[in-house]
């Protein structure tokens, strides 16, 4: 029987939650790195043994770590994230301009494509390539050199790469996204970019029309279907049936459309999920009820999922990298709650239960199904 | 820059916040061998030679200044303003005193 690893980044260490195919009894192990923001921890799909995590701290910066087995052990790899040349300058809140300051790293991607190569969604926004597993980062800097950047401002989390997405076949083209920025795509490997923003429509700039300031909060594709891009806006669901090139709205019925995160069914492309979030100021759940939605029809038409889950008095949020989907058979979900719970269905999001309850803020969900 | 050579090859011991300790798999004081003068940057700079794993954890890897919330005391004098170059106490150059580095005090 395979099994199932969920690999959890918190405000206070890393968790590795594990199961087998089942997914009813979990073990949980951790945390790794006790005590520290651990924003992100991702495993290799060509080797589930390699994981990186992303470690960061007001006190003692960024901290990249590898393991080889699976997260019994990790080594500290380079931490050298010096953008190209002079980083030059972005808007900052109040419409002044600031020079680029790296803070922290976001998001790790391991390639698809190839087992040392890493990418880094990096704040202020730059985008890292490693090819010798995170032993070295170079900056693959026509990203932020677009004639785009100078416009380019954080939002309330800061100016952070997020989301990065590769093409399942060409290694050539990648999607990232950026808050406050938007969406972009490079089909020569990181060389040159183009904003991937025509359609969507954001109350909070002047130009509803801008080539970028639009804040996305997640991507999400299916590998069958690589021209079919999901989105959740800042406020909005968006579906592109063109790799990006223009976005049509699907939030439909929709208690809120504002969230953070998107995912992508394992095995039916045109059912994804989201977490409905009430407001940009709020960031709880309407009605104090955690609910996923699920659209089997690639969005518009909306399905709360509601067993298992808090239908009450939950007033926790869901950050953009605390959902995931594993590939079982039947399809699991988890969703990783500022409140410190952990909740998995293994149904496709027919039925939930918490899988742990008790951990810091979760601010990332991955989910590894092993061989 | 210092004016006060030290032999080569000074040991000076150095301790370490617990994090940084725990991340490299360190005791609590280590030892760092130091050529020429010993000064902040020149036991840092011997220190993160022989853990890389701290570079940029102390201070920042390229500009070299000390991250905003991390302390250097020594002698019970809190020595984090000093110029990087300007010499550490004789008792450290002695090794009869570590050179302190730690996380600044955060929190309510």
């Amino acid at each position: 029987m395979s099994g199932t690893r969920v690999l959890v980044g918190t405000r206070k260490g890393a968790f590795i939650l594990s199961s087998d195919e089942d997914r009813t009894q979990w073990t949980v192990d951790g945390p790794h790195f006790p005590g520290a923001e651990i924003y992100h921890v991702k495993g290799s799909p060509l080797d589930p043994q390699r994981l990186y995590a992303s470690q960061s701290s007001g006190w003692f910066g960024q901290v990249v770590h590898r393991s080889d087995d699976g997260g019994s052990t990790w080594d500290v790899v380079d931490n050298d994230f010096t953008y190209d040349g002079v980083p030059g300058e972005h808007q900052w809140y109040d419409g002044s301009l600031r020079p680029w300051e790296f803070t922290r790293v976001w998001h790790l991607e391991p390639s698809i494509h190839d087992l040392d190569t890493v990418y880094a969604g990096v704040e202020d926004a730059a985008l890292f390539k490693s090819t010798d597993g995170a032993r070295s980062w170079t900056e693959l800097s026509g990203l932020r050199r677009h004639d785009t950047g100078p416009q380019w401002q954080p939002g309330a989390g800061g100016m952070c790469l997020h989301t990065i997405l590769e093409h399942p076949t060409d290694p050539q083209r990648l999607f990232v996204a950026i808050s406050a920025a938007g969406a972009f795509r490079t089909d020569d490997g990181g060389e040159t970019w183009l904003p991937i923003n025509k359609g969507l429509r954001s109350g909070e700039i002047p130009d509803e029309d801008s080539e970028v300031g639009h804040c996305v909060h997640h991507l999400d594709l299916h590998p069958s279907s690589p021209d079919v891009l999901y989105m959740q806006k800042h406020w909005d669901v968006m579906r592109s049936t063109d790799a990006g090139d223009s976005w049509h709205e699907v939030s439909g019925n929709l208690p809120s459309d504002f969230g953070f995160v998107i995912s992508v069914h394992a095995h039916e492309p045109e059912t994804i999920y989201v977490v409905p979030i009430e407001s940009d100021v709020l960031h709880v759940p309407p009605e104090g009820k955690l609910r996923v939605y699920r659209s089997r029809t690639g969005g518009e038409e909306w399905e709360a999922l509601t067993d298992g889950l808090p239908q009450e008095n939950c007033y926790v949020n869901v950050l953009r990298d605390a959902m995931a989907v594993d590939s079982h058979e039947s399809c699991g979900l988890y969703v990783g709650t500022t409140g410190g719970q952990v909740y998995a269905s293994n149904d496709s999001g027919d039925s939930w239960t918490a899988i742990v309850r008790d951990l810091p803020a979760v601010l990332s969900v991955e989910v590894q199904t092993l061989p | 820059m210092s004016s006060t050579a030290a032999p080569s090859g000074t040991v000076v011991r150095v301790v370490l916040p617990a994090p940084l300790r725990a991340m490299v798999g360190l005791d609590k004081e280590v030892q760092v061998v130091v050529d020429g003068a010993v000064t902040q940057r020149s036991v840092l700079d011997a220190l993160e030679g022989a853990h890389p794993a701290l570079l940029g954890t102390i201070r920042d890897r390229t500009t070299k200044r000390r991250r905003a919330f991390i302390r250097f005391f020594a002698c019970e004098e809190d020595l984090s303003h000093d110029d990087p170059d300007t010499d550490l106490p004789l008792a450290v150059v002695q090794g009869r005193e570590p050179l302190i580095v730690l996380g600044a005090m955060a929190g309510g």
